[in-house]
């Protein structure tokens, strides 16, 4: 394979991994900052503690993530058909990436929001806020740092797990590297994938951590930001690379 | 100003009960610095959190300004409108300042005036007023985080005088600082409550908190409330733990045959050369044991432990002249001289 056969494949294929990760990051932070925050907020000892409903949406939480991705979208079909009308392409990529992606944003977000001091809520009360005024002037800005780093990781897992919407014609990077590198022996192509990927998910972690990081600088909150280190794009499945300890554990249990 | 009754708070946990407050009675007037101190433990954190509901009382009443909060509190665990605006106009300030490390200073002040729905032209005008009034007018733009403890107050303080409130709580406003800078707080609160009339109930275990700046405190133990007066009453009031533990004098009789006596000066008293006279007048020979000379409330107020040779019955007429000229006094009994040496003096002490 030459280079001018090569390079509309990988630009196409650039795109629709953008394309699908950007939409289902989206959705997933739309979806997965509510469900985090109500996790804590129904917590025994939250300021709306309902065990029941915890206990509930906990637990869907832990059957969406204890779900594999492939299984997920082959789950998913019908409901995918009634959102997007098909089953194929991006778009049907995108519903499953969104809905694996929520509960895996909303517990970290849960635990970011967990973090913030008890006492800043104690004081929003004593002035007269609601909870609403809690979570949007205290729990979500105070968390800012930690939900920023988050949703990086996030992103990072979803590039990951676009791989293998791949089987579903949604193309992307991580489709090339298999169907093109590993199926067809184009080792060479293989590799440029892998090393695009591994640009992108280093890009991707420099700017959430730097984005984490200034807000900390300009909080100034006592110790260094929560460290994520960047995950080794080996394979197209970040997923399943061996990374470092904490976000790795994250990132397979989901995968 | 500030009235509970009977207010109990019992905490249950695993078929555990803790009893906090048990049937507190507390009367603050109104435009007084009124403080209550205990051991950590007491029930000082339940009593200040009971006052504007952020705990839940188990029975009794609380009464602000007129108000019973208790009645607008409604039987959900969540608060209602009422009683958030009631609790907007109470202002309350913390040991650990909680401040949004998220937010400059000014945006902390305004966070109040937000929940009130005031403007943002008059948020901000009212922000650095108070900024201003607390003396840190030129740091409205920095972070909580570039600022040191005593700042950081500074600003919990503006924060909670921005709903105009009339009253303030303060929980252990000033443990986490420095002596030096503690002064400085309890100063600007004092100068705070006599500028705009605002009435304090602050809790604490420092015993040079209620020295300084309260009009009225009151003692707490184990849920209860032991004393309580105005700091003059306390000191006038023989045998009161609080007077003690605020003046405490140490010295032990030196032989067998000693007077041990407690002189408390206040008022006109404190200006006399009472010991002087009495040396000259009955030509026995004084020795201090320890002594210590304050000014509560304007009032110079002193507290000295003298000895005189000879028992009781040989120094009732010196006794009996001491007394004459105005001041209090306490014949320190051998075995009860331990008591200055309870756990609550040598927290005060220290």
């Amino acid at each position: 394979m030459t280079w001018s056969e090569m390079q509309p494949l990988l630009s196409q294929a650039c795109w629709d991994t953008l394309y699908m990760v950007g939409w289902s990051t989206l959705i997933a932070v739309v979806g997965g900052l509510p469900l985090g925050v109500l996790l804590v907020l129904t917590d025994k000892g939250g300021l709306l503690q309902n065990v029941v409903a915890n206990k509930v949406i906990g637990q869907v939480v832990n059957i969406a993530r204890s779900m594999p991705f492939i299984i997920l979208m082959v789950a998913l079909m019908s409901f995918t058909r009634w959102v997007t009308g098909t089953t194929i392409g991006r778009e049907a990529a995108i519903v499953p990436l969104a809905i694996g992606a929520i509960p895996f944003f909303a517990r970290l977000v849960e635990t970011a929001v967990r973090e913030v001091d008890a006492g800043l809520v104690e004081a929003v009360q004593a002035m007269g806020g609601n909870t609403w005024t809690v979570v949007r002037k205290v729990l979500v800005p105070e968390a800012l740092p930690s939900l920023i780093s988050s949703a990086t990781t996030t992103v990072v897992a979803l590039i990951g797990y676009s791989a293998m919407a791949g089987t579903v014609g949604a193309g992307g990077l991580g489709d090339i590297a298999i169907r093109y590198g590993y199926q067809r022996f184009e080792t060479e192509l293989m590799w440029i994938t892998v090393a695009i990927l591994a640009v992108v998910i280093s890009v991707i972690q420099f700017a959430g951590d730097f984005a984490a990081r200034s807000l900390h600088r300009r909080g100034g909150r006592s110790g260094p930001a929560p460290k994520l280190r960047l995950l080794k794009a080996e394979k197209p499945a970040a997923a399943g690379t061996p990374g470092p300890a904490e976000v790795n554990t994250e990132v397979s249990k989901v995968a | 100003m500030i009235t509970t009754s009977g207010l109990t708070k019992v905490y249950r946990s695993r078929g555990r009960e803790v009893t906090a407050l048990d049937g507190v009675d507390l009367h603050v007037r109104e435009g007084e610095v009124y403080g209550v101190i205990g051991q950590s433990g007491a029930g000082k954190s339940s009593l200040i959190r009971c006052i504007n509901l952020l705990e839940r009382p188990t029975s009794g009443t609380v009464t602000v300004a007129g108000q019973d909060l208790t009645a607008l509190a409604g039987r959900g665990p969540r608060a209602g409108k009422e009683l958030r605006r009631a609790r907007s106009r109470i202002g309350m300030v913390f040991q650990h300042f909680n401040l949004l490390s998220s937010r400059t200073v000014q945006d902390n002040v305004e966070l109040p005036l937000e929940i009130l729905g005031v403007s943002g032209r008059q948020r901000s005008r009212r922000a650095l007023e108070l900024l201003d009034l607390v003396g840190l007018a030129d740091k409205a733009r920095a972070y909580p985080a570039q600022l040191s403890g005593g700042q950081k107050q500074r600003v919990g303080i503006a924060r909670a005088l921005a709903g105009d409130p009339k009253v303030l709580l303060s929980d252990e406003a000033t443990s986490a600082l420095d002596p030096e800078t503690t002064r400085s707080i309890l100063q600007l609160l004092r100068d705070l409550n006599r500028q705009l009339g605002l009435t304090v109930l602050l809790i604490t275990h420092e015993m040079d908190v209620v020295k300084s700046i309260c009009d009225s405190a009151a003692l707490m133990d184990k849920g209860r409330i032991v004393e309580s007066g105005t700091v003059s009453e306390l000191l006038a009031t023989p045998g009161s733990q609080l007077a003690a533990a605020l003046f405490p004098v140490g010295g032990e009789a030196s032989a067998e045959d000693r007077t041990v006596i407690d002189v408390t000066f206040h008022g006109e008293a404190a200006t006399q050369p009472v010991i002087s006279q009495l040396s000259r007048t009955y030509n026995v020979d004084v020795s201090i044991l320890g002594a210590a000379v304050d000014t509560v409330g304007g009032l110079q107020v002193g507290r000295m432990r003298i000895e005189l040779p000879g028992r009781y019955e040989d120094n009732v007429v010196p006794v009996g002249f001491l007394r004459e000229q105005g001041l209090q006094i306490d014949v320190v009994e051998p075995e009860k001289a331990p008591r200055a040496k309870s756990p609550l003096v040598k927290e005060g002490v220290k």
